[in-house]
């Protein structure tokens, strides 16, 4: 069989993206037919640059969900004679049922470049805006009484966060992500508290948190129904928190390997306190508002002024910055992998590939390349977003 | 301003001592520790002996009190020896126990000695901080000019096509981190894939000798990902400053455009980029840990990287020193100096 040409790589590739196209074709469609329905989502659609992103980010989700159709073998699996094989090379000793190219050649262990960066979206779409999620979980709780209530409670809380964002990110990464870190801490019931432990153990715990509160503020005049949301929350959030945090879960669904889990901590870690300081000077700004005043007059209670009164006014900004960090935790994600320190060695993850690939890098680029293009057009994708969605909710 | 100084003078040595103290924490985790002791005495050695050579050695104190030694406030470990033979933090080997001084931690001077480089590290840091002071140098040199240029360029008329191609310019440079430019770069300059190959891949001979094709691509990459954030912040105060009265009433008077944005609006809205600039150090910081270690630089960030991956405790506690003190004086300087430039400010 003969090399395949630029060209038809190309047309391939493209052709091996179907179920993503026609998923993407079929979002824009719904989306643009109803965007006068679907508020600062519709409006999206009215900005150019913010539809780009849009475009992006929806490919790599999409690309992420369908992975197992879009790549052409398994991201793990060494085929012998593929060793840094260039672009489009067919297979030594084709076999039926496997697909006959490289697409996008092979890395240094024989792998497919093409399928392990089509996989690779799988980890860190799930990954970073997990992460993400945590993170502002953590700086929303945080920020808000600080901004509110202001006095020690603020000086403290933004001392330690000053405190976190004053270390380097690397030094960080590089003394938190480090397997004897993990060995380290008294045994408690079989739960060994080591750092990244107690710190997923605190840091889980902000959503469950977050949930109560919101709960408990908004309906304790009706305890029938606050009762019963604070119970799901409870159930639910105890259930995934147990699995997540102390490996307890009873039935085994929510589970994170301990080396995902340090860097997911990791991760968290770093961006709350940023999440924290935006969310606490925007509530500082907003407290002064006419609607605050009428609702302390009402007599709320603070907690109800912070959740329901003052959060989603400061929704815009928070939005915002959301797709901005998820973009920025995917640059994190990467920069550790490309130190090594990723979730394990083999993992298709964009960022430990292009660790992987740079060895070589002078002779053999393709592999390092494939996953950084990847990387920086769904970076792309979400800063164009973020600006378009900043463009539209001015606009107001 | 004398109570201001002094408030954030005091909150800066308390951030300093903290995370000192957590960086020394976490070096000093017993597995470290073992590690250690295994790497010095043998990697064979039993339980009982690590035990004992950490005794040995100083290490077997509560942490608080060998932070203090390293700090340099407390009084340095002695032991002596079942021979008689008195050993200690500030006994040099060979040297007179009685001769050595009480102290000997970073404020004395002491920084320690690296496992992995052999070398003091006060030694080993003032070699490679200078290295890495000429790739931060030329860094500034050209990202703080084109980043002004681009921020000033696009705010200057808001909403038009030179401002739509420069912001989107602006937002890809900042969805471009350090190794995917540098990956991308390499690619296209240095292999031979496409046989350009106008620079170097390597900056390991700039160590000695810099020269445009050995420096130029680690400076562009770590520039790359720091403009477009810094044009951005400038093209925000420069689109703020245009619509204040006093351009319009310049231009109304018959200013010229080119005059009004020279002489009244750029000064203005040079002050929020400022701090952002300053505040780019620390962060310059990431970029040239990961350039130095994909271009091969032996500099401070390369330094770092080998301290951290091989446990080497007192160049890693070194290099955090200086990091932390980096990112401090920045953010001391950012505060000061956006208050000077910017007379509303006043200092409380």
């Amino acid at each position: 069989m003969d090399a395949l040409g630029f060209t038809q790589i190309l047309v391939t590739m493209i052709g091996r993206f179907w179920p993503v196209w026609i998923a993407l074709a079929l979002t824009f469609a719904l989306s643009i037919s109803f965007k006068r329905r679907l508020g600062l989502y519709g409006r999206l659609f009215d900005s150019p640059i913010g539809m780009t992103g849009f475009a992006l980010v929806m490919f790599w989700v999409f690309t992420a969900l369908f992975a197992n159709i879009v790549a052409t073998h398994d991201p793990l699996a060494q085929i012998s004679g593929m060793k840094n094989a260039l672009p489009g090379s067919p297979l030594k000793n084709p076999v039926e049922g496997i697909y006959a190219h490289y697409l996008l050649g092979g890395d240094n262990l024989a792998r497919d470049v093409f399928s392990r960066m089509v996989v690779g979206a799988r980890s860190v779409l799930t990954i970073a805006p997990a992460a993400t999620a945590f993170a502002f979980m953590a700086g929303i709780t945080l920020g808000l009484p600080a901004g509110y209530f202001g006095g020690r409670l603020d000086t403290g809380l933004s001392f330690v966060a000053n405190l976190v964002l004053a270390f380097p990110v690397i030094l960080m990464f590089y003394l938190l992500v480090t397997p004897e870190i993990r060995e380290t801490g008294p045994l408690l019931l079989g739960w060994r508290a080591s750092i990244p432990n107690v710190m997923a153990a605190i840091l889980f715990a902000f959503p469950i948190l977050f949930l109560c509160i919101l709960w408990n503020a908004r309906f304790f005049t009706t305890p029938a129904r606050r009762n019963l949301y604070v119970g799901i929350t409870l159930v639910l959030g105890l259930w995934i928190y147990a699995g997540l945090a102390f490996r307890a879960d009873p039935f085994g669904l929510w589970i994170m390997e301990p080396n995902l889990l340090n860097v997911f901590v990791s991760v968290v870690f770093v961006n709350a306190p940023t999440v924290f300081r935006i969310v606490r000077g925007i509530t500082m700004d907003l407290k002064s508002r006419d609607y605050v005043a009428a609702a302390q007059t009402r007599g709320e209670g603070p907690w109800y002024i912070m959740l329901w009164e003052v959060l989603p006014n400061a929704r815009g900004p928070l939005i915002v910055d959301f797709c901005l960090r998820i973009g920025y935790t995917t640059i994190l994600l990467g920069t550790l992998g490309f130190f090594g320190l990723g979730v394990s060695p083999e993992s298709p993850d964009w960022g430990s590939t292009i660790n992987a690939g740079r060895k070589l890098l002078s002779i053999f680029p393709v592999p390092a390349l494939v996953p950084a293009v990847a990387l920086m057009s769904l970076v792309l994708g979400l800063n164009l977003l973020a600006d378009g969605l900043r463009e539209e909710s001015l606009k107001d | 301003m004398a109570k201001f100084l002094f408030r954030r003078l005091f909150t800066m040595i308390a951030t300093a001592l903290c995370l000192t103290f957590i960086v020394f924490y976490l070096t000093n985790l017993p597995p470290n520790l073992e590690k250690i002791a295994k790497s010095e005495a043998g990697s064979r050695i039993s339980d009982a002996e690590v035990e004992s050579w950490l005794q040995k050695n100083g290490y077997a104190q509560p942490l608080l009190g060998r932070y203090g030694e390293w700090l340099g406030v407390l009084p340095g470990w002695t032991a002596t020896a079942a021979d008689g033979k008195v050993t200690g933090r500030c006994i040099a080997r060979g040297a007179d126990p009685a001769a050595a001084p009480r102290f000997c931690g970073v404020l004395q001077g002491n920084w320690g000695w690296s496992n992995v480089f052999k070398e003091p590290v006060s030694q080993i840091i003032a070699t490679r901080l200078s290295l890495t002071g000429w790739l931060m140098l030329s860094v500034m040199a050209l990202m703080v000019p084109v980043a002004l240029l681009i921020g000033v360029l696009a705010g200057m008329r808001e909403g038009s096509k030179l401002d739509r191609t420069l912001s989107t310019f602006s937002i890809a440079t900042t969805a471009t981190p350090e190794y995917v430019s540098g990956v991308l770069f390499i690619t296209i300059f240095a292999s031979s894939m496409t046989g350009l190959k106008w620079f170097k891949g390597s900056a390991t001979s700039a160590m000695d000798d810099i020269t445009f094709e050995n420096f130029f691509l680690p400076v562009l990459t770590i520039a790359l990902y720091g403009i477009g954030y810094i044009a951005r912040m400038t093209r925000a105060s420069m689109t703020e400053v245009m619509t204040a009265q006093y351009i319009r009433t310049a231009l109304l008077k018959g200013v010229s455009f080119r005059q009004v944005v020279l002489r009244h609006a750029l000064r203005n809205a040079l002050i929020a980029p400022f701090t952002v600039i300053m505040l780019q150090f620390p962060w310059l910081l990431n970029g040239v840990v990961i350039v130095e270690t994909l271009f091969n630089y032996k500099g401070f960030g390369w330094t770092l990287v080998q301290a951290a991956g091989n446990n080497d405790i007192d160049l890693l506690l070194g290099c955090s020193v200086v990091a932390v003190a980096v990112v401090l004086i920045t953010q001391l300087i950012s505060d000061i100096g956006y208050a000077w430039l910017n007379p509303r400010i006043r200092l409380s």
